[in-house]
């Protein structure tokens, strides 16, 4: 059955009710069952500016945000000549008859001039609501959802705004109906109905459902998202939430929480990660476990701090000084985002090691729909080798005793984990210290006689990655062995890849296949090689200008991409960029492309 | 490094004796360091209050003062320059029931880790923090520091420092903590009831001792102190007077004083004003992890 794919972009001036305006739409499209990817391109200011939002649902899935609009609704002049000219026959423009004027379209588009001010009884704040009731009578979608989602939206604020917008919703649905055409197709209904989610929300719950007691976190965009979250269910869930004075001192205070035995866990963006990298140190040498959420935006310094990235590989790979292991992972979207959070927690609690999460713009602020029972909140809980009062993590081993010298809190295990204690338990005193230390936690540092005791401790910590990437799933070629090209991507760009893939062979009739690497460090080098070793022609994609994941493969493998397509102008990969870049790679012209963003966003 | 002292005897609960408190090593200071007066008043005090060992934490930045952990039989942290007050902030966060000391240089505190020293006295967190302040940067032997006076030559200021220095006095008293106090190592038993007191006290207690370092301060010395300190609690000094506290603060020069600045107990601590500590059993170390299936739930919805 040809599945039905349909995006609507709502584009202004930042303050124009845009992302409420794109929430009701996507609540609407997610209860009706569809799926859904929602992209907003915004900049950083709270008011002005050019704000440019796309959902996209189907009844299939949805990875990305797609390279087609089919319902425009400029809010402003300015929207309407950025974007018009991109719209392909079929499509619609919704707008503001008495604000805003049309250039020329193409040809088969569908101009829909609406008397807003007139429907809209002259409140210029609800011009996005009448517009909302003309696309959805254009998409065949019955009003009464949009009704409900409009109450409940407008609850808040009383009896007399909900009755206003019904009535303008209802205006705009009615306009629509008798002076526009309909789409030949209809919005379709999915299955059941489903729920939105944002990937920092996803980050939020996942660290609630892995047991997170502490959460800090110094604003910074685009992962602001998880300490609003965090603060807002902080004391329904008994998690304490601390807004920090800086990024150093919120590694820091996470550690110190960690280290009593709570789950702890912030999220930043690039340039918090940078403050808080000798603390990741810490972490490494006092083996005390965390979670660090690097939400990536477009750099360096202060960068682009509305815009996306894949920018901050290194800075995380090279976090701290020093060799230390720790767990690195990629997460590729959103339901990804919810189920790696725990599951990273049980390793670094099993390996007491810092776990970092490259996360960025696209899908931490990107908005998806998801199925309820997807979000499964019993997951499984490994605390490791963990001595509490109480017993340890998974209810066995109750200490005792009292001062008792024989516990070593670094002992040198064949498998590098050594029990570790928190304060407060009786018969387990020791120090945790930076400096380099002896199994028990004496200093060893200045004793330069003691090359062996230092080795040893090195090698003790690092050998807990060969357990861990035991317990790391190794990343699957997904689509024909026999292709003839593989697409490499990691972290968020794995939808998108997906996407092209199945255009490629839709298409163009190139058979493509994709590897999705998630989890970066361990990194199943061997597994990798071998897949990358039969492909006929490897190309890398990533968002960021230098190549970073395509130097790190080389590092670890000694594998060469044969071609790479590279972005960096701030906004995500549409499938069509991918599509044709391979096309010219496959016709030998280049082995580099950089696809150019059509929209001036 | 010197060679590790015996290990401490096996010691029962409500058997606590000095001793109890030595750690497993012997500090390595240089001989007359002040940091081994600053030690065994610690010890002391926490001998006196008959803590449990496996109850208290001490935590510090790095320096030579910052050593401190690895000789106090506690749970201790040695973390990173500047950082001690932001680690033990999570520390006493993840476990409330612990007593929390930090211990490190005027560097470590008033330098590198300023910023965490600001806020971590304006939330009031329940911990005590000892400055070993030597006005001189000890470890890296011998450089300015924030408390070394103007003129003083050091290793990075030879012809003499240009800058103001800090005064943690005045600057902990405007700053929010309630407690605020000061020590000399030449005043040991003055410095174990100063720190009897800091423990003891319901939220952010200072107490910035001067402890003098024999080694690279050759203008702030045993000597030099001696005749200056004056013991407030002997002068009738109220600690509750503002005024009074920020004045006796700002002192310097013939007559320093040291004792108890300022105190007040109408200010609930962090701890306290926190809910979360308060609407579950224990510390949130210890409790159960991940959430209900009705409030799983609940997050649920709010997505649909
Ligand atoms: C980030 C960082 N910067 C610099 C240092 C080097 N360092 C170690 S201790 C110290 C200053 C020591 O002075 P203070 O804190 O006053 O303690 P003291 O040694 O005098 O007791 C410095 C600069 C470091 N360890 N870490
Ligand atoms: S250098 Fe100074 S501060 Fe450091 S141990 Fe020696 S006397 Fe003490």
């Amino acid at each position: 059955m040809n599945k039905i794919d349909f995006a609507v972009g709502i584009g202004g001036e930042n303050g124009q009710g845009i992302a409420s305006t794109g929430n009701i739409l996507a609540l609407i499209f997610a209860r009706r069952g569809l799926h859904l990817n929602a992209y907003n391109a915004y900049q950083s200011i709270i008011r002005g500016g050019h704000t440019f939002l796309t959902i996209r649902a189907s009844d299939g899935p949805v990875r990305n945000m797609g390279d087609k609009i089919d319902v425009f609704i400029p809010l402003n002049q300015d929207t309407m000549d950025r974007h018009l000219h991109l719209l392909k026959s079929g499509a619609c423009a919704i707008y503001d008859k008495e604000k805003v004027t049309p250039e020329k379209a193409a040809d088969g588009v569908q101009l829909c001039p609406m008397p807003m001010k007139e429907l809209t009884r002259g409140n210029k704040l609800a011009v996005n609501t009448a517009a909302l009731g003309g696309t959805l009578q254009l998409l065949g979608i019955e009003s009464e959802p949009l009704e409900t989602v409009i109450s409940r939206q407008f609850k808040k604020k009383g009896d007399a705004v909900v009755a206003e917008n019904l009535a303008i919703a209802r205006a705009g649905y009615d306009y629509a109906a008798q002076n526009f055409t309909a789409f030949s197709w209809k919005a379709p209904r999915g299955a059941k109905p489903l729920g939105i989610i944002t990937g920092n929300q996803a980050i939020a719950m996942g660290g609630a459902a892995a047991g997170v007691k502490f959460y800090a976190a110094y604003p910074m965009s685009p992962s602001t998202g998880v300490l609003m979250w965090m603060a807002a269910h902080a004391r329904e869930l008994g998690i304490m939430v601390r807004q920090v004075e800086d990024e150093i001192g919120v590694m820091n205070m996470v550690i110190g929480a960690a280290h009593t035995g709570c789950r702890a866990m912030c999220a930043t963006s690039g340039g918090g990660f940078a403050l808080m990298s000798e603390a990741v140190g810490m972490a490494g040498m006092i083996e005390t476990p965390i979670v660090c959420i690097d939400v990536q935006r477009a750099g360096p310094a202060t960068g682009v701090p509305t815009k996306t990235e894949q920018g901050d590989l290194w800075q995380v790979l090279g976090a701290g000084q020093g060799d230390y292991p720790r767990i690195v992972v990629a997460p590729t979207n959103q339901l990804d985002l919810f189920h790696t959070v725990p599951e990273l927690f049980n390793l670094c609690d099993k390996y007491q090691c810092p776990g970092l999460v490259l996360s960025d713009l696209l899908i931490s602020e990107g908005t998806t729909s998801i199925d309820p029972d997807d979000l499964d909140f019993r997951v499984k809980i490994d605390r490791g080798e963990l001595i509490l009062p109480n017993g340890n993590g998974n209810g066995a081993n109750p200490a005792s005793g009292y001062n008792d010298n024989a516990y070593l809190r670094y002992k040198n295990t064949a498998s590098g984990i050594s029990p570790r204690a928190v304060p407060g338990v009786p018969g387990y005193i020791f120090t945790a210290a930076t400096d380099e230390h002896d199994e028990d936690g004496t200093l060893i540092s200045d004793e330069f006689t003691n090359p062996q005791k230092r080795r040893m401790m090195v090698e003790k910590r690092a050998r807990k990655m060969q357990g861990a990437i035991k317990d790391i799933a190794s990343p699957k070629l997904v689509g024909s062995e026999e292709a003839d090209v593989t697409l490499v991507g990691w972290g968020s760009t794995a939808g998108v890849i997906r996407e092209a893939v199945e255009k490629l062979a839709g298409e163009e009739g190139i058979v493509a296949n994709q590897l999705a690497i998630k989890w970066i460090v361990p990194l199943h080098a061997a597994e990798i090689s071998a897949i990358l070793g039969r492909s006929k022609n490897v190309i890398l994609v990533e968002n960021n200008q230098s190549g970073q994941f395509a130097r790190y493969l080389r590092s670890e493998t000694g594998f060469d991409g044969h071609g790479h397509i590279r972005k960096y102008d701030g906004e995500p990969f549409m499938p069509h960029h991918i599509v044709e870049a391979v096309k010219t790679q496959l016709a030998g012209e280049t082995r580099l492309s950089i696809p150019v963003h059509e929209v001036n966003a | 490094m010197t060679a590790p002292a015996a290990p401490p005897a096996t010691t029962e609960p409500g058997q606590l004796t000095k001793e109890t408190y030595r750690g497993r090593i012997h500090p390595d200071w240089c001989p007359g360091c002040g940091d081994f007066s600053v030690l065994a008043a610690l010890q002391t005090a926490l001998f006196e209050l008959g803590l449990q060992p496996h109850q208290a934490c001490v935590i510090s930045g790095i320096g030579c003062s910052s050593n401190l952990p690895g000789y106090v039989n506690t749970y201790g942290m040695h973390t990173l320059h500047g950082r001690a007050l932001a680690v033990a902030t999570g520390v006493r966060l993840g476990n409330h029931e612990l007593k929390v000391i930090c211990a490190g240089g005027d560097g470590d505190g008033y330098g590198i880790g300023g910023n965490h020293f600001v806020h971590t006295m304006r939330r009031n967190v329940d911990l005590t923090y000892v400055v070993m302040d030597n006005q001189i940067y000890g470890l890296t032997t011998g450089q300015c520091s924030p408390t070394s006076v103007k003129g003083m030559k050091t290793k990075s200021t030879p012809y003499g420092s240009v800058e103001n220095p800090i005064n943690p006095i005045p600057m902990a008293i405007v700053g929010g903590a309630t407690y605020v106090a000061r020590a000399f190592s030449g005043k040991q038993k003055h410095m174990v009831e100063m720190f009897k007191g800091a423990i003891q006290h319901k939220g952010f207690a200072l107490v910035d001792v001067f402890s003098p370092c024999v080694t690279y301060n050759k203008d702030n010395t045993y000597q030099w102190f001696n005749p200056r300190v004056k013991i407030l609690e002997e002068q009738g000094h109220d600690p509750t007077d503002f005024h009074k506290a920020i004045e006796r603060g700002y002192q310097w020069g013939e007559e320093i004083p040291i004792g108890l600045f300022w105190r007040r107990t109408d200010l609930e601590s962090l701890e306290d004003l926190e809910p979360v500590l308060h609407t579950g059993e224990g510390p949130l170390a210890f409790r159960p992890l991940g959430i209900s299936p009705e409030q799983a739930q609940r997050l649920i919805q709010e997505l649909l």
